[in-house]
Parts: C-alpha cells; structure tokens; sequence
C-alpha cells in the first residue's frame, strides 16, 4: 500500500526545509579563503544565468514570444531598469508577440 | 531600519508574486486532477514553496511511489538550494540570530535568492521577510485560484506571466556584467553551458535540478580560479 498523501506532504517539506536550513545554520563563520570568497561571489550569477537560458525559450506557448521576451528583459535590464519594470516589459512584450502570431495565424 | 529593508524586500518580491502564480496556478490545477483535494494542493504549497520539486512530488503520489522515492527526489531537485543557503549565510548580517536563519531559510527560493543576492552589501533578514510575505501568498494563493478552477489560466496569461521570472533574473544578472567582465564570463559561459544540456544526446538526460548545480559549481568554480575577487570594505571589485 503506498503511503498516506500527508506523508508525503510532511516528507517532502521536512527534506526541502533541511536542505534550505542547514547550511544557513551550521556556515555561520566568515569565509576567509579567498578562492571560496570568490566562488560564492559568482556563484548567483552563475545560478540565475544557467536558470534563465534556455528555460525561458520553452515558457510560452511559442519560442519566437520567448525570444520577443528575452531580448526586451536583454534591453530593458541592459537599461538598468528595475526589476518589475523588466519583468513586466518581457511580459508584456510576449503578450504582444503571441497577439501578433495568433493574427497570423501561427498559434 | 528594519521597516525599511521590510519594504524593500516587499517592493522586490511583487514581480516574484506574479510570476509564483501563474506557475502555482498550474500546480493547484495538476494536483486536484489529479485527485488531491484543494485543501492538500495548497498544503504542499504552503509547506514546500519550491517549483519544480512539487512537480516532481506530485507525480511521485499520484503514482503511489516510496517515501525513499520522495526523498531522493526531492534531495536531489531542491538541492541548489544548499548551494543559495551557503552563499545566503555570508551574505546575512555578521552574528545574524539563529532564529532569523531558522526562518528565512524557508523562504531561500530561486528568486528570491536571487533578489537577495543582488542586494550591496550585507543584507537583512527583514528584507528576507518583506519579500516572503509578498511571495509566499502569491505562491499559495495561485495554488488556491488553480485549484478551485479546476482550468487553465486562459493560455495568453499563463504565458506572458511566465516569463516575468526570468526577466527578474536579467535585471539582476545583467546590470553587473556591463562593468565587470568576468561576470560577463560568467554569465554567458552559464547560458551557454546550460544550453548544452538542452541539445546534447547524454547530458539531456539529466534533471533540470542537476543542471542548474553542474553548471554553477563549474562556472562559478573556474571564475574564482581565474578571477578571484577583491575584497575593500565589504564591497567586492574586479582583481
């Protein structure tokens, strides 16, 4: 018999948690080797990077509004705007896109 | 202080919030098609916050799997959230309170960290909580609005609020690779990278968790060895 679905609530939710809280609580010293110093630097660039492309090319119903996204968040972020700003700019600029791709009778 | 980085973090969480809904809009939906009652799809949201382990979770009781089965799965998809909480806790406040970790640990997303990371300097945990009490209800409540509607977002919003997210990222990772050319490096080679993994025949295999882990140790490991940064007075510059 599989298990009871609270069980695999309360399962899934213990792992995630431990896996967030461990490393907030148990790293609490100040990291002095410059090469560690330096990864955890990138590290959030990297993350986002590799999280961002090529995710976004299959958010939408179509890649070419994703691609229409992409280059208006590219635009608007190279542009320093803030950040709700961009995201609602690719929002935007994906809705358009979709609009014009549906008149054209691609989608 | 506290009021003010609270506010902050709130303003930063809102495009966040959208971008949670449409996503948890779908997973409300999945979950009680898939038989689960509304009141358990948003349980699992509001217990776990987390995307793509949800997903995964969801398949696993809906096919009746092990609880092992659950926990491998989970470890390894939400485990780039270890990496995000390493970096958060030296990213934190110096002598942050231990009950400050035990509670914004809940809320270490992507986005999240993401927008935590981009903060100057030391961040505190109050802009954590302001961005959590905006993010955690469009989380939740997206769940509950899928749920209950039992249909699909009309499919124009679901995908014009999908890539909110991502634009996020790019105002956060993009500003900074104008001036600092080994972040440039890094994003670039990270995308690149990443793609990799979409195209070729082996490394498609792999979970998306497993990517996003690969390809930051990777990228961010030969950055700091190639171009270790600088530190002057907790503000870090180009070597």
């Amino acid at each position: 018999m599989s298990p009871d679905i609270y069980v695999y609530i309360a399962v899934m939710a213990v792992v995630t948690y431990l896996i967030r809280v461990l490393p907030l609580v148990l790293a609490r010293k100040e990291i002095t080797s410059p090469f560690l110093k330096s990864f955890l630097f990138y590290v959030p660039y990297a993350c986002l990077a590799a999280m961002t492309f090529p995710a976004i090319l299959t958010a939408t119903s179509s890649v070419i509004s994703a691609v229409a996204g992409l280059i208006t968040a590219l635009v608007t972020a190279y542009l320093e705007k803030s950040m709700i700003t961009v995201a609602l700019c690719a929002c935007a600029a994906v809705f358009v896109a979709e609009r014009l791709l549906q008149l054209a009778g691609c989608l | 202080m506290k009021k003010e980085n609270f506010k902050r973090g709130a303003k930063d969480g809102i495009p966040i919030a959208l971008g949670y809904f449409a996503v948890s809009f779908t997973f409300g939906m999945m979950a009680v098609a898939g038989g689960l009652s509304i009141g358990q799809a948003v349980l699992i949201s509001l217990t776990n916050l987390t995307s793509a382990g949800q997903f995964a979770g969801l398949d696993i009781i809906l096919a009746g799997g092990s609880c092992w089965e659950m926990v491998l799965t989970q470890l390894i998809i939400n485990l780039r959230y270890c990496l995000m909480s390493f970096s958060l806790s030296q990213k934190f406040e110096k002598n942050m309170k231990n009950r400050h970790r035990f509670v914004t640990a809940f809320g270490v997303t992507d986005e999240i960290f993401g927008i935590s990371a981009s903060q100057k300097g030391r961040i505190s945990p109050y802009y954590n909580y302001g961005a959590m009490c905006v993010a955690i209800p469009g989380w939740t409540l997206g769940t509950l609005a899928g749920a209950i509607s039992g249909n699909l977002l009309p499919d124009f919003m679901m995908s014009a609020l999908s890539v909110a997210i991502y634009g996020m990222f790019m105002a956060i990772i993009i500003p900074p690779s104008k001036t600092n050319r080994a972040i440039l490096a890094v994003v670039t080679g990270a995308m690149a990278f990443s793609g990799l993994f979409s195209v070729l025949p082996v490394l498609k295999e792999v979970s998306s968790g497993f990517v996003i882990i690969i390809v930051t140790l990777v990228t961010a490991g030969a950055a700091a060895w190639l171009r270790p940064v600088q530190e002057e007075e907790g503000v870090k510059v180009e070597s």
